[in-house]
């Protein structure tokens, strides 16, 4: 009995650690909640309870042993790690990998930064304004400033990011540098229009997956999460549109 | 003129949409699957537009056929679909509209502003029900071809 437990132990530590891996890379939350389910029934517990949101992941085993839980503080985008747990997850159920192993392949997915270096992620932000200029049928002589002002801001996005880890005021500053360059630009000559340049350059930092992850967990009846998330989407739009609205009014 | 257009369209929006999937850290081997995904929707939503047709249903088309496309390159590489589909929908998300919305608001402009508002609305829900017909009608179908595949292992071994 005591080993049984122990071993449960474990089991439980492993699913609310891939659950909590995912939920911090941004999945949706009802594949968060099916995957740990999943991960359980395969473990031999079928009358697992789960019931995930943004910010925390409760799970039980049922009457007798004791309720589970685990606390997200915060949130990135992440989709490498996602993709990873969710082949961990895989292995896991289709009996290729013990729970051992698996447990420790979570724990290095955890503490594994799989970012790409600043400078590249810059890089990719500056290309990706660029080329939404052009996509909004933007000229290219204003291609070189929109893709200026795409990398400023994003980098400016990730170093504040890193100073004070408030979301809100780092999107905000962000778009504050980069409505700037453009302005500047256009008011000295060097750009012809400055809507399209400030569309195109902000595109890197609209939140795309949190949209996504939140329609798509209100229509899988996860209403909970869904608000979380939409909550959060609005409010990174509403810093964006603030600091895009203090540029405009100079 | 017209087809360089589109050529120009396909090869900035793959671009566009490949840097967005760098951001967001997608995984290396599917990258380039991820800015075709882009580029597929992207082409749909301009040629819809420029036939004339209005943005809120261009958008609803190109995000349904991101999600046809994404679930299937999610079943082809066994990971989940969101990947997928998250770089594809950027190009399509209304900033453009937003943007303006925001700026008749400064300007004091607040009824051509809730326009502007009320039309970026739509088209983000126009983009979410994209994603989801498409997710339903891929399940249905899928649904159907796997029952009908045990139906006809039954008369096989009849």
């Amino acid at each position: 009995m005591v080993l049984q437990d122990a071993d449960n132990e474990l089991t439980i530590d492993c699913l609310l650690l891939a659950g909590r891996i995912m939920i911090e890379s941004g999945a949706e939350t009802y594949r968060v909640e099916d995957t740990m389910l999943r991960m359980a029934h395969s473990q031999n517990m079928p009358n697992a309870q789960c019931y995930a949101t943004p910010t925390g992941i409760i799970f039980s085993l049922g009457k007798t042993q004791p309720t589970r839980i685990t606390s997200i503080p915060s949130r990135v985008t992440d989709l490498q790690k996602i993709a990873l747990v969710n082949s961990v997850s895989r292995r896991l159920t289709s009996q290729i990998i013990t729970l051992e192993e698996a447990y420790d392949e979570l724990k290095s997915i955890q503490k594994t930064n799989y970012f790409l270096p600043t400078y590249l992620q810059v890089l990719a932000a500056a290309l990706a304004s660029g080329c939404f200029l052009i996509m909004f049928k933007g000229g290219w002589s204003d291609f070189p400033i929109a893709f200026l002002a795409g990398g400023l801001g994003f980098l400016v996005l990730v170093i504040i990011n890193h100073l004070t880890r408030v979301k809100f005021f780092s999107e905000f500053t962000a778009s504050l540098v980069l409505g700037f360059v453009a302005f500047f630009a256009v008011k000295y000559g060097y750009g012809t229009e400055l809507d399209k340049i400030i569309i195109s350059s902000v595109m890197p930092l609209v939140p795309g997956i949190l949209i996504t992850n939140a329609v798509r967990d209100l229509m899988a009846g996860h209403f909970m999460s869904g608000m979380a998330k939409g909550a959060e989407a609005f409010l990174t739009a509403f810093a964006i549109g603030a600091a895009i609205a203090v540029t405009l009014g100079f | 003129m017209q087809m360089m257009d589109i050529i120009i369209q396909l090869i900035v929006s793959f671009f566009a949409t490949a840097g967005i999937a760098i951001i967001f850290n997608v995984p290396r081997k599917t990258l380039l699957h991820c800015g075709l995904v882009g580029v597929i929707g992207w082409i749909i939503y301009y040629v819809l537009t420029e036939q004339g047709m209005d943005v809120v249903k261009a958008s609803f088309f190109g995000s349904f056929v991101i999600a046809i496309v994404a679930h299937l390159y999610a079943r082809r590489f066994k990971i989940p679909m969101i990947i997928f589909i998250v770089g594809g929908i950027i190009p399509l998300v209304p900033g453009g509209m937003a943007y303006n919305a925001m700026r008749n608001v400064v300007e004091d402009d607040y009824l051509q502003g809730l326009q502007y508002g009320l039309k970026a609305f739509l088209i983000t829900g126009a983009i979410v029900i994209g994603l989801v017909f498409a997710e339903v009608i891929i399940q249905l179908i899928f649904r159907s071809v796997r029952s009908s595949k045990v139906k006809l292992q039954k008369v096989y071994k009849k």
